[in-house]
Parts: C-alpha cells; sequence; structure tokens
C-alpha cells in the first residue's frame, strides 16, 4: 500500500482529512453546547447545587469516586448516588449523606477507606444537591443498573 | 553531536526518569492501597497518592518531550538552539514548581491548598489530571510558551524538516486545548465536556503527532533511511491519526449527558483510530527491514520497535476492546479502562522517552557509537522486565475488569455492590501489584545500566 502513495498524497491526505475533521467536530460541538442544558436540566442548577460541585472539586472527591464512569475506580459510582440510597425523597437521601459523612473513615479493618472531610451541615445539604442534580442528568440509561 | 547547544537536553531526561520512579512508586502505593485499605491511611489517602501517581505521569512526559525537543531541533534545523540559557532557565522554574505543586499534595489538604492558592477566585482545580492549583497551571502555560518560542525560532531560522514542522504542530496545539483546563463551567456536563479537549485530544491528537516525529528522527538516525521515504510514512501516520482522533473524541460522549448522535460519531470514528498505531509498527519494522547502516547503538532501535508494538497494543488493541458504544455501556470507568490507561500510556509515551533517551544520552555523554555492550545487555533485560511486568499489570487489570462487569455490572436484578465486588477481586489486585514490582524492577536495572563501565580499549 505504502509504495503506491506519494509523499504529496500523503501530504495532502494529511491537510485535508484534518481540515475536514476539525470542521466537523467545531461544528458538532456547538450543536452539543446548544443542547446540553436541556439535558442536563441547566435551569435546575440552583446556587446549592453550583456550590455543591465547588465542594465536589476542592475536596478532590473525584480522586476515589467515578461521576457518570469518570474519575478514579476506587469508591462507587456517584451519580446514581441519590437512586441508589435516597429513597426517590430528597430530604430521606440528605440526612442519610449528613450521617455518611460525619461516620466516615469507618473503623472497619482493611476496608477502603474514605477521609474524614469535617464540612459543616449546609456544606452536605449543598453536595447533596449537587448528587440528586446530577442523577436527573439524561445520560442515555447509564449505568446498566443501580449498582453503578 | 552535531550542536553544543543539544546539551541542553541531559537535565530534562534525567529529571524525566527520576519523576519516573517516584510515579512508579506512588503507582505501587495505590496497588497496596487496592489490597488493604488501611495502607498510609490516613497519612496519605488514595486520592492524594493517586494525584501524585497521574501528576508525576504528565509531568514527566512533558519534561520527556522537551528534552526530545531541544535534541532533536537543533540537528534538523542544521543550526544552535535559539536560546540555550532560556531553555535553562525553563528548565528551573518547571523543575521547581513541579516538585512544589507535588509536595503540597502530600502536605497539605487539598481543600485547603485549593484555599491557599484563591481557586475561589479562579476555580480550575479537582478535576482528575488537572488537579494542578491555578497558579501551577498559568506557570506551565508560561513555561510551555517560552519552550515553543525557543523551538519555533530555532525552526523558523533553520532547515525546516518535516519532522520538525509535524512536531512544532503538535506542541503548539498541545498549548492550544491546555488552555481549556481554565475552564470550568458550573454545567458538570459542559465541564466534563471540555475537559476531554484536554485529555482527549492530547493522548490521542496532538501528543501522536510529537510521538511520531520523535520516532521519525530515530528512524532515521539508526537506520540511515532515505527521508523521502521517513516523511511519507510520518505524514501516513498522523493522517490517519488526526482524521480518526478527532472526531474519535466522541467515544467519551456517550454516557455523560451530552446528545445522542455521539453514540454513532464517537464509536464510528474512534473505531478507526488503531490505524494510526497499527502504521507505526509497520513503519518501525519496515525501515529496521530497509536499514542502510547498521549502527552500533541496537538497543535504540529495540526501543523503537517496542514503542510501536506496545503502543499498538495499549491504545489501540486494548482501545478498541471498549471504544464501541454497546460495549462502552458496561465497561465504563471500570478497571478495563484503568488496563487500558496503563497500556497505552506506557506503550506510547514512556516507551517513547526510552526510545529517544536510548539514541541521544550515550552521544551526549561522548560514546557517539552507542553504550558499550555490556551495558546494552543490563538496557535490554531492563526493557523485558518492564514491558513483561507492564503487560502482566494490563492482563490483571483486564480479568480484574470483566470480573467486575460480570458481578457488578451485567446481572438485573441481584448485581453485587461496588464494595462488596472490590473485596472480591483483590486475589487479582495482589497479582497486578506483583507485575507492578516487576516494572519498578526493571526500571531500577534500566537506571543501573547508565552506572555500567565502558571497557578501557573503547575509551582510548
Ligand atoms: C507499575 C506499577 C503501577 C501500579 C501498581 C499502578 C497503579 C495504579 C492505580 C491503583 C491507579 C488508580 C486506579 C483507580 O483510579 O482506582 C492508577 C492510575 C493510573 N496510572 Fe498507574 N500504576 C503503575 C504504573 C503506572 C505507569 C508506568 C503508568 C504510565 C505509564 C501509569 C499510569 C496511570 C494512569 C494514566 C492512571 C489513571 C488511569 C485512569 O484514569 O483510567 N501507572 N495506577
Ligand atoms: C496513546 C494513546 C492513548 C492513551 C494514552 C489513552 C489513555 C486513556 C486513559 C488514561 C483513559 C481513562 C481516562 C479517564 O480517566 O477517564 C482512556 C479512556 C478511554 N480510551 Fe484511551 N488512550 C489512548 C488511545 C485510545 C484509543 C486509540 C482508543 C480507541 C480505539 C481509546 C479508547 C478509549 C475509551 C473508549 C476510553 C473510555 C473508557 C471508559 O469509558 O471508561 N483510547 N484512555
Ligand atoms: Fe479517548
Amino acid at each position: 500500500m505504502a509504495d503506491r502513495i506519494t509523499k504529496n498524497m500523503a501530504r495532502n491526505i494529511y491537510f485535508g482529512g484534518s481540515l475536514f475533521a476539525i470542521l466537523v467536530f467545531v461544528g458538532l460541538t456547538f450543536d452539543t453546547v446548544q443542547k446540553v442544558p436541556e439535558l442536563s436540566n441547566d435551569d435546575q442548577i440552583t446556587h446549592s447545587v453550583a456550590s455543591g460541585k465547588n465542594l465536589w472539586e476542592v475536596n478532590n472527591c473525584v480522586g476515589c469516586h467515578t461521576i457518570m464512569g469518570e474519575g478514579a475506580y476506587y469508591a462507587p459510582e456517584l451519580a446514581n448516588v441519590f437512586d441508589r440510597r435516597g429513597n426517590a425523597n430528597e430530604e430521606y437521601f440528605k440526612s442519610y449523606l449528613q450521617a455518611w459523612m460525619a461516620a466516615q473513615p469507618l473503623p472497619n479493618n482493611g476496608r477502603r477507606k474514605m477521609p474524614q472531610f469535617n464540612l459543616t451541615e449546609e456544606q452536605v445539604n449543598d453536595l447533596a444537591d449537587f448528587l440528586i442534580w446530577t442523577s436527573r442528568i439524561d445520560d442515555n440509561d447509564w449505568p446498566p443498573n443501580i449498582e453503578g | 553531536m552535531k550542536y553544543s547547544s543539544q546539551m541542553v537536553a541531559k537535565p530534562y531526561f534525567i529529571f524525566a526518569l527520576i519523576l519516573l520512579a517516584g510515579e512508579i512508586l506512588f503507582g505501587l502505593i495505590l496497588g497496596l492501597q487496592y489490597i488493604n485499605g488501611d495502607f498510609l491511611f490516613p497519612e496519605i489517602p488514595f486520592n492524594v497518592a493517586r494525584m501524585v501517581h497521574v501528576n508525576l505521569l504528565i509531568v514527566l512526559i512533558l519534561f520527556g518531550f522537551m528534552g526530545a525537543a531541544y535534541y532533536l531541533v537543533p540537528e534538523e534545523s542544521e543550526r544552535e538552539l535559539w536560546s540555550p540559557l532560556l531553555a535553562k532557565i525553563t528548565f528551573w522554574v518547571f523543575a521547581a514548581a513541579g516538585v512544589a505543586t507535588i509536595l503540597g499534595y502530600l502536605f497539605v489538604p487539598y481543600a485547603t491548598l485549593a484555599e491557599v492558592t484563591y481557586n475561589d477566585l479562579f476555580p480550575t482545580m479537582g478535576r482528575e489530571f488537572l488537579e494542578q492549583p491555578t497558579i501551577t497551571k498559568i506557570g506551565i502555560v508560561l513555561v510551555v510558551l517560552s519552550f515553543i518560542l525557543n523551538i519555533g525560532m530555532t525552526v523558523l531560522k533553520g532547515r525546516k524538516t518535516v519532522i520538525t514542522v509535524v512536531l512544532l504542530t503538535g506542541l503548539i496545539g498541545m498549548a492550544v486545548f491546555f488552555l481549556f483546563a481554565f475552564y470550568l463551567p458550573e454545567n458538570l456536563v459542559l465541564d466534563k465536556f471540555f475537559w476531554w479537549f484536554v485529555i482527549h485530544l492530547w493522548v490521542e491528537g496532538v501528543w501522536e503527532l510529537i510521538l511520531g516525529a520523535i520516532l521519525s528522527f530515530v528512524l532515521i538516525k539508526v537506520t540511515g533511511v532515505d527521508r523521502e521515504h521517513i516523511d511519507k510514512w510520518l505524514y501516513l501516520i498522523i493522517a490517519m491519526t488526526l482524521v480518526s482522533g478527532i472526531l474519535g473524541t466522541g467515544h467519551h460522549y456517550f454516557y455523560i449527558g451530552t446528545p445522542d448522535y455521539w453514540l454513532w460519531i464517537g464509536s464510528i470514528a474512534s473505531a478507526v483510530e488503531p490505524l494510526p498505531f497499527f502504521l507505526m509498527v509497520l513503519y518501525a519494522f519496515t525501515m529496521a527491514k530497509q536499514r542502510r547502516i547498521d549502527h552500533d547503538n541496537k538497543i535504540a532501535l529495540t526501543w523503537a520497535k517496542g514503542t510501536a508494538v506496545i503502543a499498538f497494543l495499549g491504545a489501540g488493541v486494548w482501545g478498541f476492546m471498549h471504544t464501541l458504544a454497546p460495549v462502552n455501556y458496561f465497561t465504563h470507568g471500570t478497571q478495563l479502562t484503568a488496563a487500558h490507561g496503563h497500556l497505552a500510556f506506557f506503550g506510547a509515551y514512556i516507551m517513547i522517552l526510552f526510545t529517544i533517551i536510548a539514541y541521544c544520552m550515550p552521544i551526549m555523554r561522548g560514546r557517539p557509537h552507542g553504550n558499550c555492550l555490556k551495558a546494552q545487555a543490563v538496557e535490554r533485560a531492563s526493557f523485558w522486565l518492564m514491558v513483561i511486568g507492564m503487560l502482566g499489570v494490563t492482563f490483571a487489570l483486564t480479568a480484574a475488569g470483566i470480573a467486575q462487569i460480570m458481578m457488578q455490572r451485567w446481572p438485573e436484578t441481584g448485581a453485587l455492590g461496588f464494595m462488596a465486588t472490590q473485596a472480591e477481586l483483590i486475589p487479582i489486585y495482589k497479582v497486578r501489584f506483583a507485575f507492578g514490582l516487576m516494572v519498578f524492577i526493571g526500571l531500577l536495572t534500566y537506571l543501573y545500566s547508565f552506572f555500567v563501565k565502558e571497557p578501557e580499549t573503547v575509551r582510548s
């Protein structure tokens, strides 16, 4: 194959092909940015959800957990933790999360440990709001089952 | 060595190798925490060790790319480096900023680090691979800009070859895409969407240009093959890279809240991504077969071929394994992802550093024909220890990933929970750790090969 292709042909494929790919990609990027607000319920990002996302970041939660399948693989998926632990009830989920965060690190021998982050009650509520909002994103029905 | 300014590459390579030792050491810590969750807790929680592990990886690759560029661009351009002094200053600035950031991860709680670096004013922290404080990110931009200025001026003022132009394109692309690290929208979906502009468009886009350019340089040097030939192959490889890799970004847009046309576009485009890696294998072996000279530095060619093969396995084969949307539905974010990440990063971006170092370090140490036979034999042993070790790590993680999917993902009812599944996998993680240890021993063997004495007769 390589013998029949000249250097000039190869260079033209490179420039032409890349230009084509870049143009399509830029177009799709604009379209995606248009559509994401609806797919993710952007209008429901309250101050509390935004603050929860910031807490998620500055405590590096993604250094152990996945969220929509991305992050680290040491600890459970959390994009659907509201579905898994929340009993379909936001207040229930918030009290669950308060208790969970306060109990860390669990004393079980040899079990993977989650650090104690010393968050305030309000901060944990913000995190809960962020995780509830995340659980409602239209992500093509991922994950396959409730265990994440 | 034709130009004295090529010597500035040396500290970059040495520092990259030191960081690699640190990276693998922290990998081993992570591997132990997978087996016993109490290991080093609470002194070094898993997330902290992981940040150190992956940040050292990125930084060491950047150091390696810089070393490679500082060495090969003057030689290709047939002139001295534009400013050797600037290259030396950037080295120390980058090294100091890198070390300070890693020490920050280790000794300051992450939330405090965010606070004292004013993350609130300009938030960029807390995303995988982009954990660096904003101030460090700005530092990286400045270092990379000064580096590109230096390389760019050298290219512009000297002879322009396909290799240097492709290399420079890759470096500029790398700088441009890094700018997305500064964009952190409130919407998690948009955040993820643009996060991949840095991560995916680096490793499966512009970094492949850099990889191709470095590989081509070494192949010309150790095989003596005609440049026309090399240029044609390089163009073909990077053409396939960008045609498949840019739209291939879509293989990350299946299940994160982006529109569903990505299921098709991502699957189809990324299914072609193994092709450039396959071409690299053909390229390395064809050039070796058609070689016009028999260079005494045999190990450099071994590394070059090894890079192509392991990159094809890690990125091409292990990447293809989970890149079609229906498969990815089950494999997304499992140990299979980690298996692929390890072999791809190692084969493509660590082995290419060994390749360029194998070629130019002996020259910079006054051994134009390569190291003595004994040193090359030790290095060859380290090649196999590291390659077999990484393959072992990859197979173990693949087994763990498949078992995880069968226990936790596949069953519609009665699936095992995440933590219970992980507890079941501990025997496999022990195997992974053992192979990881083999990689580390391989690296120590490699480092030792630098200290094997040259026989007196050769030296005189
Ligand atoms: C050989 C010993 C090594 C061990 C035991 C090891 C172990 C680990 C562990 C446990 C993780 C975290 C997985 C998680 O998030 O749960 C990790 C992540 C990672 N390591 Fe290693 N590692 C080793 C060497 C390497 C090397 C040599 C490279 C690169 C060439 C590398 C690249 C990575 C990358 C890219 C990630 C992030 C993976 C992802 O997000 O999918 N590691 N490693
Ligand atoms: C040298 C090139 C490559 C490197 C260094 C690399 C590295 C990685 C890493 C580190 C991840 C995990 C990212 C995370 O933390 O979430 C990843 C994910 C992925 N890679 Fe690659 N990769 C390469 C090439 C490829 C190729 C060529 C393909 C396809 C043929 C591919 C397909 C994928 C897919 C589908 C995922 C997502 C896995 C998931 O859903 O969990 N990669 N890659
Ligand atoms: Fe990718």
